[in-house]
């Protein structure tokens, strides 16, 4: 089928975002002081599991990057047309999830709504019941008495595709080799691998269920309007690992450059940019954010001609607000690095290299921006979880992504109204507790030995 | 000391000129009173008349900074800048979209944002620092690493989900107190109960893991190991000396907060019907109501510029180490 592959904004800062990891991957593996602290985190056995979870996150954010438009039939003069929807890799492969949408509530492998209605009956009366899902359980002949085993049975077998992948990947990493699997497996050093091993075990397993009870089930309901809540969180990771990472790669340059530029140069260049962020900073950020966005939406609904489609559109808003949580945040890296630059112009070898005549603008780049990074890296880090959770906050305020943009947050928002319902529709929430709380958790553990990796004052320390 | 405070008092000022800058810009500059009456108005079919009608009813018919039309001082003062922003330096914010005064709303809502913002903080501050000197005190056996494990998980949970958890389980299930809802006087207890103790665990993940990195610093210093040297015993050592001096670091942490108090939790008090300052501003922000926003940014970071200066100033009283300069 022709398609057309369609990059939005946020993809491809994305692309350059996976560009720089590659192009720092390439030239670390070179340089070995580099390395050194990513092989302390190697040999953190929380890291290596935390790892393996945002790996799977960020697969799945990744597939739903790849976006592109599906061929909708042909002009007249035998030019393909493409649809005005825009699709990502990820949508194609939960095709069945996103389209096998039911009527309104349901709860997770719910087989009837949650809702009653006026059923026909075949001898033409009606009773009032709760009919039975589209797709939800629906291959069921007696839903009451089947449902259970036949839950059971999908369970399982999704259980024993993970457990038979990881082994066949198993088997494939170790060349079929016993003894190699054997040695691993008593070997003490490789206590972090093998905590990376069960843990990734572990989401296979996860995924074969889910993916093998999604086939027959709504596995986490259906929402207000039918649409498959497992699906909804699914596509909501692309959301939250954007905002975590995006907003710091697009404050980042200003950051870097302004921070070490104030504690370099001093004098008035220091005063004007401490200025700068000390009158930033004091507006707090809800609120900065705030107003911002209520400029957008002006901005927004005075031209909407200028966005070819809502998916575009929503792309924007969600670049813009890590945009404008980047403005907000910046200040702390600033603030630290003009803190670090300030020692560095006083070490010899930087009064060297200003003794020799070398230009300042050299001087910041070789001499002082390499021996800033570990705290971007720190910094990027850390500022991760807090990012994806600041996101569900400000969509409950209606100041964050798109509503039609899925994330974490509209779930929340969306769902919250839902609890004074009886009996509770607690699904979404749910989904959403789950989702967030893994990742964030992943994060926090990853970003914690991090920091102590590449925090010299700390490990001397220990 | 006097001379430092006024020192810091006048450097705040240009810091308030650029906030007041920085609104000006946001609000009236990037968009102009045009725009924001047709977004309030609807897009489609508005006329002219009432675009020219709702700004004239607000004051946003002005020119921007510079009114050509009037005579002498006018010329400066007859303009939205003068009206709109520089106002604000003297807390006169003027009436809201809706036509309420905003500083009487303000000095009315303060106190239930208050209400519930101390007892947060106090209660917050007498559990983290209990749980962590407990952690502190166990620090290297399976208590303090689950205590720490917990501090994490606790800290990867979304503060809405502490609210909603608290609401059904407390509120619905157990019917021990009022979902949502506020009182006036003496009878808004009740109704304080739960967004309190929300508020208090929703902050012991982060609180307690940063007070534990707090006291397990002073535990490694050379004057814990000459007390305990000279033979005082471990309680004496944990509570005399280690407390007394991580006390620095967090009270000044809880100083620089204090003025931002009165700006209420937008959380807590929008999902508990509190009609405090937070819900004030989130209401504001969903009625889209911008004289209201434009007011709580700069009050907003009025406290904060006095949190910074008090917290240097409790500095200097908590530790006698420090000189200002």
């Amino acid at each position: 089928m022709p398609f057309q592959p369609v990059i939005l904004a946020t993809d491809a800062l994305i692309y350059l975002l996976l560009a720089l990891v590659l192009l720092f991957v390439w030239y670390a593996r070179r340089h070995d002081h580099l390395v050194t602290p990513w092989r302390r985190v190697g040999r953190s056995r929380t890291a290596m599991g935390a790892a393996v979870v945002i790996a799977f996150y960020v697969l799945i954010g990744l597939l739903d990057t790849l976006h592109f438009r599906l061929a909708a039939g042909e002009t007249e003069n035998g030019e393909i047309r493409y649809s005005t929807e825009v699709h990502s890799v990820f949508d194609l492969l939960a095709t069945p999830l996103r389209e096998n949408n039911e009527k309104t509530y349901s709860a997770p492998f719910a087989t009837h709504l949650y809702t009653k209605e006026n059923i026909q009956l075949p001898d033409g009366s009606q009773v009032r019941d709760y009919p039975r899902l589209e797709y939800g359980g629906a291959h069921l002949a007696d839903p009451h008495a089947e449902r259970p085993m036949n839950i059971a049975r999908l369970a399982l077998l999704g259980l024993m595709a993970g457990l038979a992948l990881f082994g066949w990947l198993m088997l494939l990493v170790f060349r079929f080799r016993q003894d190699r699997i054997k040695a691993w497996w008593v070997d003490p050093k490789r206590g972090p691998s093998r905590t990376a091993a069960m843990v990734f075990l572990s989401m296979l397993v996860l995924a074969g269920m889910s993916i093998s009870l999604s086939s027959g089930y709504h596995i986490l309901g259906t929402d207000k309007v039918g649409e498959d809540v497992f699906y909804q969180s699914l596509k909501s990771i692309r959301t939250g690992l954007v905002i975590g990472t995006l907003t710091t790669l697009v404050m980042l340059p200003a950051a870097v450059l302004l921070g070490i530029m104030a504690g370099y140069f001093r004098g008035w260049v220091d005063d004007l940019i401490q200025y700068l962020y000390t009158t930033l900073s004091s507006v707090p950020g809800v609120l900065l954010i705030a107003a911002a966005v209520l400029m957008m939406q002006i901005y927004m609904s005075n031209n909407q001609d200028e966005f070819n489609s809502l998916t575009e559109r929503a792309d924007m808003r969600l670049l813009f607000l890590c945009l404008i949580l980047g403005v907000t945040s910046w200040t702390g890296l600033c603030r630290l690095l003009r803190g670090e630059a300030l020692k560095l112009r006083q070490l010899e070898y930087v009064q060297a290299a200003q003794a020799f005549g070398v230009s300042h603008f050299t001087v910041l780049l070789r001499h002082v921006l390499p021996n800033v990074m570990h705290i971007v890296l720190i910094v990027v880090v850390l500022d991760f979880s807090g990012l994806v959770l600041a996101e569900a906050v400000l969509s409950y305020i209606n100041i964050g992504v798109d509503p039609n943009t899925n994330s974490w947050g509209n779930m929340i928002n969306s769902a919250r109204l839902e609890l004074a319902r009886e009996p509770v529709v607690w699904w979404s929430l749910f989904a959403a507790f789950i989702f967030m709380f893994a990742l964030v958790l992943a994060a926090n553990l990853l970003s914690d030995v991090v920091r102590d990796a590449f925090d010299p004052r700390l490990r001397e320390r220990a | 000391m006097m001379a430092y405070i006024i020192r810091r008092t006048i450097y705040a000022i240009p810091i308030l000129i650029g906030v007041n800058l920085l609104t000006f810009l946001l609000f009236f500059v990037v968009n102009s009173p045009e725009d924001m009456a047709r977004m309030h108005l609807g897009n489609k079919r508005v006329t002219d008349e009432a675009i020219q009608q709702w700004k004239h009813e607000r004051g946003y018919d002005k020119p921007l900074a510079f009114n050509a039309e009037s005579q002498g001082l006018g010329m400066l003062t007859d303009t939205i800048f003068y009206e709109k922003s520089l106002k604000l330096f003297v807390f006169d914010f003027g009436q809201s979209d809706s036509g309420r005064n905003i500083g009487h709303d303000i000095s009315q809502r303060m106190w239930p944002s208050l209400a519930i913002a101390i007892p947060v903080m106090l209660v917050g501050l007498a559990v983290n620092i209990s749980f962590s000197l407990m952690l502190a005190f166990f620090r290297g056996t399976y208590l303090d690493f689950w205590g720490v494990v917990l501090c994490v998980a606790m800290m990867s949970i979304s503060g809405l989900f502490y609210i909603i958890g608290g609401q059904v389980l407390l509120g619905k299930l157990l019917n021990l107190v009022p979902i949502s809802g506020y009182d006036t006087g003496i009878n808004a207890w009740k109704f304080l109960i739960l967004p309190v103790l929300i508020g208090v665990v929703s902050s012991i993940g982060s609180g307690s893991r940063w007070y534990r990195t707090l006291f397990l610093e002073e535990i490694n210093k050379d004057f814990v190991r000459t007390a305990r040297a000279k033979g005082l015993s471990e309680n004496w050592v944990l509570f005399r000396h280690v407390l007394r001096n991580a006390l620095i670091p967090i009270l000044t942490g809880v100083v620089v907060v204090l003025p931002t108090l009165f700006m209420g939790s937008l959380l807590l008090e929008s999902f508990f019907g509190v009609p405090g300052l937070g819900s004030y501003t989130i209401d504001a922000i969903q009625r889209q109501d911008f004289a209201i926003v434009r007011a709580m940014v700069f009050l907003g970071a009025v406290l904060y510029i006095l949190g910074l200066l008090l917290t240097d100033i409790s500095y200097t009283i908590a530790d006698p180490r420090v000189r200002l300069d």
